[in-house]
C-alpha cells in the first residue's frame, strides 16, 4: 500500500503544481485576487510530496522488496542506517528527493516570505511551480521510483559498498538542499523578471535563500571532499572529477550573488546583473543534476546509463535555462540602472569578485564539458584533469583570494580614504611567509608558495573589518564575514601545506619490519582476518611513533559479497599538525603486505576551513533573520493589506 | 559616472570576462587535455611518448606479474584487436583484476605504458561508458576463439 500511497501523492502534487501555473498566468494577466489561494496550495504541495518521499523511506526500512527500486538497491543484511540511506543512494530516489526538496522550499516561501509585493511573490511561487512539474514529469514517466515486482523476490542485490559510509547519508541530501535553495533565488528572480520589480526588497526576500543555499553547498562541498579523502583510500582531497565540478559550478555561481545581492539590497544597484547571476546559479545546480544523473559521465556517482533518462533532462534543462535567458533578455534591458559609484568603491570591489569568480566558473564550465563536446562532435575520446583545472584556474583564485583581504574594507559608494594604511600588516605578513619558504623549503612549487603568502595576508586581512571598532558591538553580518573570509586563508594554507610537505611511502613489509615515513617511524605488528555485519577484511596492525609515545592504526582491505566488491579501508590518525593517512593493499608472495602510508601536515585545515566559511555564513543568516524578527510588524495588518 | 555609462561599463566588464574564460580555457585545453585511447590505437601510432594519455581495455587474464620490490605491478591491457603491457607502482584499486575494465592514465614510455594512476570498474553493474562497447566486442572475440 505505502508504494501507491505514495505515486498517488506525487500525482496530486504534480496536479497542483500544474494549477499554480495556471493561477500565476491568471494573475499576470487580470488581476491579483484571483491567486489568493496561491499560498495555501504551494503549501499542500510541498506536504504532498513529504508523504511520498515518507513512503518511499518506510519501503527502504522495511526492505520491502517487492518494491523495484528497493529490490535494486538493498539487501536485508545491510545496516539499518544505510537501508534508509539506500532511498536516495540511487538514481529514481535521489530525484524524488530533489523535487521534494524543491517543493517544500516552495511550501516555505509560501508561508514565510512577505518582503516583495504579492504579485512578485505568486510570479515566484508559479514559476517555482512550473519547475518542480517538469521534475514530476520526469518522475512519473521515466523514473518511477514506486514500481512494483510481482512476484516479490526472496532478497536485494544490495547497494555500492562504497556507498555504505555514513558520509553517503549526509552528503547527498546536504549538496540537494543548496542546489534546490538555489531554486528559489531563480524563482524570485523570474517573478521579479515579469513583474519587473526588480529592486531592494527583492533582494533582501532572496538573500536568505542564497545564504542559506550557499551554506549548503559550502558544507557539502567540505564533507565530499573528506568522504573521497579517507573512503577512497588515495590520499587526495579533490579530484577535478566531472562529479565533483558539478557541485563547484553552483558554488562558484552562489558565491558571486551572494556578494551581488548585497549590493541590489543595500544600494538598489546591479539590478540585472543578479538577476542573470540568479538565473546562471541554478541553471548550475541543473547542470549538476544532469551530469551526475544522466550518466553522461565515467565515475562512481552515473548508478545507470541510460539514454533516455538523460534526454530527458537535458530537454528540462534546455527549457528551463532557455525560458529564463530568453525573459532575461525581453526584460533585463528595461531595468533601471539603480545608484551609481565610482570606480573605487565596495561596489566596484563586489564586481570584480564577481567578474573572477565568473571567469573561473567559466574556466571549470568549459574543462567538464569539454570531453562531452569533442566526443559528439569527433567521437575522439579525452578526459581533462587536474593538470588543467590547477594551470587555469588555480592562479585566479589566488588573485581572488588576495583581493579578499582588501574588498570589505572598502566603502559604498565612494572610497574617500586611504586604506593602505591599513593593510600593511598584513602585507608585512604574507611577504614574511613569502620568505619563510624560500629560505626553509626552497624547492616546493611556485603555486603552493604563493598560497602560503596569500593565506597569511588572508589571515590578517580578513579580521580588519573588526579592528578600530567595538568587535562585540559589530553586527552578526560582519562577523559571519570575517569569519567567512578567515576560513578561505585557513583552507588555502591547508592546501599549500598538504601540496607543498606531504611524505609518501609505498612499500612491502612483512610483520615486524619497520618503516621511516617524514618524522614516524611505523612498525607492521600483524595482519589478521576480522569480519563485520556484512563484510570480511584483513586488518593491519600499524604502530607509528615520533619521540615518544605511539600511536596504534587499523587499516583493512574489506570484501563484501552483496554485491561483490572490495574496499580499501584507510586508517587515519589526526594530531595537531597533521594526519598520518595508511592504507593495507594486497598479500605478497613472499609473505610481506603492501603497505601504502602518507604524513600530511596541516592537511585538516582545509575541511576546518571550509567548515569556518559555512559557519561564517550561518551568523550572517542568523544576524539577518534575527533583525527581521525584531523589526516585523503585526501579521494580521500585514495580511490585511497584502491583497489592497 | 553616470547611470548610463555605469551600464556599459558593466557589461563590457561581462563581456570581457566571458571573452577572457573562455580564451584562458582553449589555451589550458590544448595540451592539457588527455586523450582516451585503446590498445588498437596506441598500436597504431596515436600517442606520442611522453604524451600524457588515458588508456583503457581490458585486463589480460593470466598477465599480472609483480616486480621483486611487491609494489610495481606489470599486466597488458587488451580490446581483443590489440595489446598494451602496462607498468604501475602502487596499490590496486579495489575491484582491479584480470578479466575486467580498467582505465589507466600515464604515458608511453618506450613501448611501455607507464601509469600513474589506475581506475577500474567500481561495482559489478557499473561500466566506464568508454568501456561499454569494448567489452561487447572482447566477448564476441572469445566466443569465437573457443
Amino acid at each position: 500500500m505505502t508504494a501507491e500511497a505514495g505515486l498517488a501523492a506525487l500525482w496530486l502534487a504534480a496536479g497542483l503544481a500544474a494549477y499554480q501555473f495556471l493561477l500565476m498566468i491568471l494573475a499576470l494577466r487580470s488581476k491579483i485576487a484571483v491567486a489568493r489561494p496561491m499560498r495555501a496550495v504551494a503549501v499542500v504541495q510541498g506536504g504532498l510530496t513529504l508523504i511520498a518521499f515518507a513512503m518511499l523511506l518506510l519501503a527502504f526500512a522495511r526492505s520491502d522488496m517487492s518494491v523495484a527500486l528497493v529490490f535494486e538497491n538493498s539487501h536485508s543484511a545491510k545496516p539499518f542506517i544505510y537501508k534508509v540511506a539506500g532511498a536516495w543512494g540511487n538514481h529514481e530516489g535521489s530525484m524524488l528527493l530533489w523535487v521534494t526538496i524543491l517543493a517544500v522550499a516552495g511550501s516555505f516561501v509560501a508561508m514565510l516570505s512577505r518582503r516583495t509585493s504579492e504579485l512578485t511573490l505568486v510570479a515566484g511561487l508559479g514559476s517555482q511551480a512550473v519547475l518542480a512539474l517538469g521534475f514530476y514529469a520526469f518522475l512519473l514517466i521515466a523514473s518511477n521510483p514506486f514500481a512494483r515486482l510481482y512476484p516479490p523476490p526472496p532478497d536485494g542485490q544490495g547497494l555500492n559498498p562504497l556507498l555504505q559510509d555514513p558520509g553517503l547519508a549526509f552528503h547527498p541530501p546536504t549538496l540537494y538542499l543548496g542546489y534546490v535553495g538555489l531554486s528559489v533565488a531563480f524563482s524570485f528572480a523570474v517573478g521579479a523578471l515579469l513583474t519587473g520589480e526588480v529592486d531592494s526588497r527583492l533582494a533582501r526576500a532572496m538573500r536568505p535563500w542564497v545564504l542559506g543555499a550557499w551554506i549548503m553547498l559550502t558544507l557539502g562541498i567540505t564533507a565530499g571532499s573528506y568522504w573521497a579523502y579517507y573512503e577512497l583510500g588515495w590520499g587526495g582531497y579533490w579530484f577535478w572529477d566531472p562529479v565533483e565540478n558539478a557541485s563547484l559550478m553552483p558554488w562558484l555561481a552562489a558565491t558571486a550573488l551572494l556578494h551581488s545581492i548585497n549590493v541590489l539590497a543595500a544600494r538598489g544597484a546591479l539590478k540585472a546583473w543578479t538577476m542573470m547571476l540568479a538565473v546562471i546559479a541554478f541553471s548550475m545546480s541543473m547542470i549538476g543534476t544532469f551530469l551526475v544523473r544522466s550518466g553522461i559521465l565515467t565515475s562512481v556517482h552515473a548508478f545507470a546509463i541510460d539514454p533516455e533518462r538523460g534526454t530527458f533532462l537535458l530537454a528540462l534543462l534546455g527549457i528551463y535555462v532557455g525560458a529564463a535567458f530568453a525573459l532575461f533578455a525581453v526584460r533585463g534591458a528595461t531595468l533601471k540602472e539603480g545608484a551609481p559609484f565610482e570606480l573605487v568603491s565596495r561596489e566596484s570591489g563586489l564586481v570584480i569578485n564577481n567578474l573572477l569568480l565568473s571567469v573561473i566558473l567559466g574556466i571549470v564550465f568549459l574543462g567538464t564539458l569539454y570531453p562531452l563536446f569533442v566526443e559528439a562532435m569527433s567521437g575522439e575520446k579525452l578526459s581533462v584533469g587536474a593538470p588543467y583545472f590547477n594551470a587555469v584556474a588555480g592562479p585566479l583564485a589566488l588573485v581572488l583570494a588576495s583581493l579578499v583581504g582588501i574588498g570589505p574594507l572598502l566603502s559604498w559608494r565612494r572610497e574617500r580614504r586611504t586604506i593602505w594604511g591599513q593593510l600593511k600588516v598584513p602585507a608585512l605578513l604574507g611577504g614574511a611567509a613569502l620568505a619563510i619558504t624560500i629560505f626553509l623549503a626552497p624547492d616546493i612549487g611556485i603555486l603552493p608558495r604563493l598560497g602560503f603568502g596569500v593565506a597569511a595576508f588572508l589571515a590578517a586581512a580578513s579580521v580588519l573589518p573588526l579592528i578600530g571598532r567595538n568587535p562585540f558591538r559589530a553586527p552578526l553580518e560582519t562577523w559571519g564575514m570575517v569569519i567567512a573570509h578567515f576560513g578561505i586563508a585557513v583552507a588555502l594554507g591547508g592546501m599549500a601545506a598538504n601540496t607543498a610537505f606531504t611524505s609518501e611511502r609505498l612499500a612491502v613489509a612483512r610483520p615486524g619490519e619497520i618503516l621511516s615515513l617524514g618524522p614516524w617511524l611505523v612498525q607492521l605488528q600483524d595482519v589478521t582476518p576480522t569480519a563485520g555485519k556484512n563484510w570480511t577484511a584483513v586488518e593491519a596492525e600499524l604502530q607509528a611513533s615520533r619521540g615518544a609515545g605511539a600511536v596504534t592504526l587499523k587499516p583493512q582491505t574489506r570484501y563484501f559479497s552483496n554485491p561483490p566488491a572490495e574496499t580499501n579501508e584507510a586508517a587515519i590518525q589526526t594530531f595537531w599538525n597533521g594526519q598520518l593517512y595508511t592504507v593495507v593493499g594486497k598479500a605478497d608472495p613472499s609473505g610481506g603486505w603492501q603497505l601504502r602510508l602518507w604524513w600530511k601536515p596541516f592537511v585538516t585545515l582545509i575541511w576546518g576551513g571550509g567548515a569556518l566559511i559555512a559557519l561564517g555564513g550561518a551568523l550572517a543568516l542568523f544576524g539577518r533573520l534575527w533583525r527581521v524578527r525584531r523589526r516585523r510588524g503585526s501579521s494580521a495588518q500585514w495580511r490585511k493589506e497584502r491583497y489592497a | 559616472m553616470k547611470p548610463k555609462n555605469q551600464r556599459l561599463a558593466l557589461l563590457s566588464a561581462a563581456l570581457i570576462a566571458v571573452l577572457v574564460a573562455v580564451l584562458l580555457a582553449m589555451w589550458g585545453l590544448k595540451d592539457r587535455a588527455s586523450y582516451f585511447y585503446t590498445p588498437a590505437d596506441i598500436t597504431a601510432g596515436k600517442a606520442g611518448d611522453g604524451q600524457p594519455v588515458r588508456l583503457g581495455g581490458m585486463v589480460k587474464r593470466q598477465s599480472i606479474r609483480r616486480d621483486a620490490d611487491g609494489v610495481t605491478i606489470r599486466f597488458v591491457v587488451t580490446d581483443g584487436k590489440a595489446e598494451t603491457p602496462v607498468m604501475y607502482r602502487g596499490i590496486v584499486p579495489d575491484l582491479f583484476r584480470e578479466g575486467s575494465g580498467a582505465v589507466a592514465e600515464g604515458r608511453l614510455q618506450g613501448g611501455t605504458f607507464v601509469a600513474d594512476t589506475i581506475l577500474a570498474k567500481h561495482d559489478e553493474r557499473y561500466m566506464p561508458p568508454q568501456l561499454g562497447n569494448l567489452s561487447a566486442e572482447h566477448k564476441a572475440g572469445k566466443t569465437l576463439q573457443k
